[in-house]
């Protein structure tokens, strides 16, 4: 059949008709706008520093020395060391995150009296900031490192957990029933049809868990390793370098909305549900 | 081929301390042979029918496919629901496939493998497609197809076209024993609808509430494929309905009397 020359034809056609170009830049008008209004209120901000005198020490925070120093980092590939230990400290800690917290949270979904009892003392843990556990994390790991990502740990079982009991407890139990009347096997079960089932919620407890991560890592870098986004920060501060520092901010923003980003196009592709 | 299934002394009870769900069930049923089961809503059906796809063990007796008591589930004798429950994760043949992938075939062949299936129950078109976009008929009719897949000896129908609209039924309904007595299929069908029992079965046996009981049995000796408009189906149909009020006035109403008897008694 000829149909499909004719459909690359056609989208290849519709690619550049006036229709879909409209609609792509009305989807991009209003995060454009709230872009551009961030800025703005930045450029007074950095306005209202310089003609004050007490602050105009700050006045590289505006956008225009941040972006030049965004600019030199980028060009001279000095951002890239920071944003590489920043990034492999968190893919270790959702890697840790999720080996434990999947499993954690299967089986406590799975066993329903489970759930109920591990309801409070996993809330009252999930409160607690994961800075709090730093003076143990410390004493307890060797390098800082380890530390950091103890807390990076911490800080991500608990929305990995809940999610992923909580898309167990919604499992359809005919869906369970059917797959044993066809003879399916325990690990079948998990592989087939648990995992499926759960993959969404499992998925949406992980976009929590990268954004508390994020948020925590910076801060935990402060404190004692050498490398990291957050150690830039601090580093940038002590060398009274503030355009680096707003530009280290700048791309902490950045990535972190990269990060989320990333999260949310594994949540819709792997989603089953009808929109 | 189809297999013989006995119930042997059947009796249930959920809790120990509960009144019996079901007694002293105790009937055969033969290779191929076609048997509907039919009561009130309530007396047990679906428990005699879970216990047969090895679903439920009973309290007291035990069920013996081919002789063998049974322990577990199989995908020998499978059963079908009143939901279809398909997994919406999976596209249509996936799921037509799952018994096959569970029985250790890949993907791939086992994909393969259901395809004429998925013709014959006219789902040609539809192979591909997301369980989800599918009519509810099209959706039982891919349970249908994942039943018979994996070449049950015997499958099990729990009310599995109550929830289709009347078209849809009539042609499952026709359809099934068809599909059954060319491959041999030894079925049971539970359902509260007289015309359902008479159209789909070579026996129809009554149930009773409040202990469940085989109470009645009725023999439909009407030639394939069985037309609603026949004589011979009105007079089936007329004769099952009064042997069903006959049960259900007299017999359970001594019944329940008598277990009231009892319990007055014992206490
Ligand atoms: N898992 C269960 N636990 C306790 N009681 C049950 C359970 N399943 C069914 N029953 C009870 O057993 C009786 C028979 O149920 P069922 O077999 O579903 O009836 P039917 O299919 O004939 O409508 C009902 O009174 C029901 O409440
Ligand atoms: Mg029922």
């Amino acid at each position: 059949m000829s149909a499909g020359t004719t459909t690359s034809t056609s989208s290849a056609v519709s690619l550049f008709a006036p229709t879909k170009l409209v609609r792509l830049l009305s989807n991009l008008q209003y995060p454009a706008m709230g872009i551009t209004g961030l800025l703005f209120l930045w450029w007074i901000g950095g306005l209202l520093i310089q003609n004050n005198e007490n602050l105009s020490a700050f006045s590289a925070f505006a956008p225009a020395p941040a972006f030049q120093a965004l600019y030199d980092l980028v060009t001279s590939g000095e951002i890239w060391a920071p944003i590489t230990s920043s990034l492999y400290r968190i893919l270790v800690g959702m890697t840790w995150g999720i080996a434990i917290g999947v499993p954690v949270g299967v089986t406590i979904g799975y066993i329903g009296v489970a759930l109920k009892v591990a309801n409070v003392p996993f809330q009252f843990l999930r409160m607690i900031s994961p800075l709090a556990w730093m003076p143990i994390a410390v004493m307890a790991f060797e390098t800082w490192d380890s530390a950091i990502i103890f807390l990076l740990v911490m800080a991500t079982v608990w929305p990995i957990i809940f999610s992923t009991a909580h898309g167990v407890r919604r499992i359809d139990p005919n869906w369970f029933k059917v797959a044993r009347n066809l003879g399916a096997s325990g690990p079948q079960m998990l592989r087939r049809i648990i995992l499926p089932a759960i993959m969404t919620d499992v998925m949406a407890g992980i976009r929590l868990a990268v954004g508390v991560a994020w948020v925590v890592l910076v801060p935990a870098e402060y404190l004692g390793v050498t490398s990291g986004l957050g150690y830039a920060i601090n580093d940038a501060r002590d060398t009274l370098s503030y355009d680096y520092l707003a530009a280290v901010v700048l791309v902490i923003g950045i990535i972190g909305y990269g990060l989320d980003s990333v999260c949310n196009l594994l949540i819709k592709r792997f989603n089953w549900h009808v929109e | 081929m189809g297999a013989s299934l006995s119930i042997d002394y059947v009796t249930h009870q959920f809790s120990p301390s509960a009144a019996p769900t079901l007694k002293d069930i105790d009937t055969r049923i033969e290779p191929g042979e076609m048997v509907a089961l039919i009561g009130r809503s309530g007396c047990g059906k679906s428990t005699l029918l879970h216990m047969m796809a090895g679903l439920l063990i009973p309290s007291q007796g035990c069920i013996r496919i081919n002789s063998r008591q049974i322990s577990k589930p199989s995908a020998k004798w499978n059963m079908m629901f009143q939901k279809a429950s398909l997994y919406p994760w999976m596209s249509v043949k996936e799921n037509a496939a799952l018994g096959l992938m569970f029985a250790g075939l890949s993907k791939a062949e086992a994909v393969e493998k259901v395809d004429p299936l998925l013709d014959m129950l006219g789902l040609h078109d539809k192979k591909d497609v997301n369980v989800q976009s599918l009519s509810g008929g099209q959706q039982q009719r891919v349970a249908l197809a994942r039943s018979l897949a994996t070449d049950p000896d015997i499958l099990l129908l729990d009310e599995p076209f109550s929830a289709l609209d009347a078209f849809t039924r009539t042609a499952l309904q026709e359809e099934v024993p068809a599909i059954c007595r060319e491959r041999g299929i030894t079925m049971i069908i539970v359902t509260h609808d007289i015309d359902e029992a008479v159209a789909m079965a070579d026996r129809v046996l009554i149930m009773s509430q409040n202990p469940g009981r085989i109470v009645e049995e009725l023999e439909v000796d009407l030639p394939w494929p069985r037309r609603h408009m026949d004589n011979g189906f009105q007079t089936r149909r007329e004769e099952l309905m009064n042997r069903f009020k006959g049960t259900d006035n007299g017999l359970q109403g001594r019944q329940q009397h008598t277990a009231t008897d009892q319990s007055e008694s014992a206490a």
